[in-house]
């Protein structure tokens, strides 16, 4: 859901500008806090593995396609600012370099992606692992917040459309929550697999409440 | 703070991203994706417009233009993505690593 160049208007580019530089800066604080060397080579890790899975386009019925989007990903295992940083340099990279999102849109594509994508995945996932320590709930928690993170990422994304009367509101806001609910299983799928692999190799990369973030 | 090393899980990681990003991506569905769609829809998909020259982008689109074969095109540009991004954790590390030289040991 990476929005292009001339899909949203002067005030709203400069709106999400603000507030993702805002968001980015408060990141960038929270993460030098607890900074070490493998804190870096993590999220390095997990910026090019999620640059690669987002190349990786997988179709949904009626002619479309979707991709991981990363958010849960990232911050299940970096934590919510930790994964911001990645989402966000992945998001810079493929506007600069490859023209996949518009220059003047990143920072409604950070908004929408590497803050809402990534902090409500954070909380729900937290959220639904307090009912109990089981693996059930573990993975339950993982799908869910993946799921929740692509339909809010996409809301705001069609919410940013309509404020920049690119189309009506409320079309867009319905068409584009009903695709991402699609394109949300494929997230949650994909992003349970891949942290269910680490829980298994690395339990100690992921992240708990003790751990916090 | 004894933290098991993590040398491994970031060589495997660093190799699962090549090969997605360069096997893989090649064959990834071509479709519109969800935004797309909407707009195609719509019909306001003719609104995206660059907002500055194409040029500017090395690889465009993930084609990687000095190829001509279209899975090239797209490994290349997989293979050049993984490492850029990797190229701006490693500066981000060598930034860390000259700030924190004289303050604490690494590790």
């Amino acid at each position: 859901m990476h929005i292009p160049d001339g899909f949203v208007d002067l005030k709203t580019v400069i709106t999400t500008s603000v507030v993702s530089a805002g968001g980015l800066g408060v990141s960038i604080y929270k993460v030098k806090k607890i900074f070490k060397a493998r804190t870096i080579a993590i999220m390095g890790v997990l910026a090019a593995l999620i640059f690669a899975l987002q190349m990786i386009n997988f179709s949904i019925p009626g002619g479309t396609s979707g991709h991981l989007l990363g958010g849960a990903l990232s911050s299940i295992i970096a934590g919510p600012f930790g994964g911001s940083i990645i989402l966000s340099v992945v998001l810079i990279v493929q506007a600069l370099i490859f023209n996949d999102g518009g220059i003047t849109a990143l920072g409604a594509n950070i908004f929408n992606m590497a803050i809402i994508g990534v902090f409500s995945s954070y909380l729900i996932y937290f959220l639904i692992r307090k009912i109990s320590k089981s693996k059930i709930i573990f993975y339950m928690a993982i799908a869910v917040s993946s799921w929740f993170s692509v339909v809010f990422a996409s809301t705001f994304a069609a919410l940013e459309l309509g404020i920049s009367g690119t189309y009506a509101m409320g079309i867009t806001l319905k068409a584009m929550i009903l695709v991402h609910m699609v394109i949300g299983i494929g997230e949650a799928i994909i992003t349970t697999l891949i942290i269910a692999f680490i829980d298994r190799i690395r339990p100690d990369l992921i992240l708990t409440e003790e751990r916090g973030i | 703070m004894n933290e098991k090393k993590i040398t491994t899980f970031v060589l495997v990681g660093i190799i699962a991203a090549l090969i997605i990003a360069v096997f893989i991506s090649p064959f990834a569905s071509s479709f519109p994706d969800g935004l797309e769609k909407v707009a195609e829809g719509f019909g306001f998909l003719e609104k995206a417009q660059n907002a500055v020259s194409d040029k500017i982008f090395l690889i465009p689109d993930y084609t990687f233009g000095a190829v001509n074969d279209p899975l090239w095109q797209g490994a290349l540009a997989g293979l050049f993505g993984v490492l850029i991004v990797l190229a701006i954790f490693g500066f981000i590390f060598l930034i860390y690593k000259a700030t924190t030289k004289n303050k604490n040991k690494i590790e």
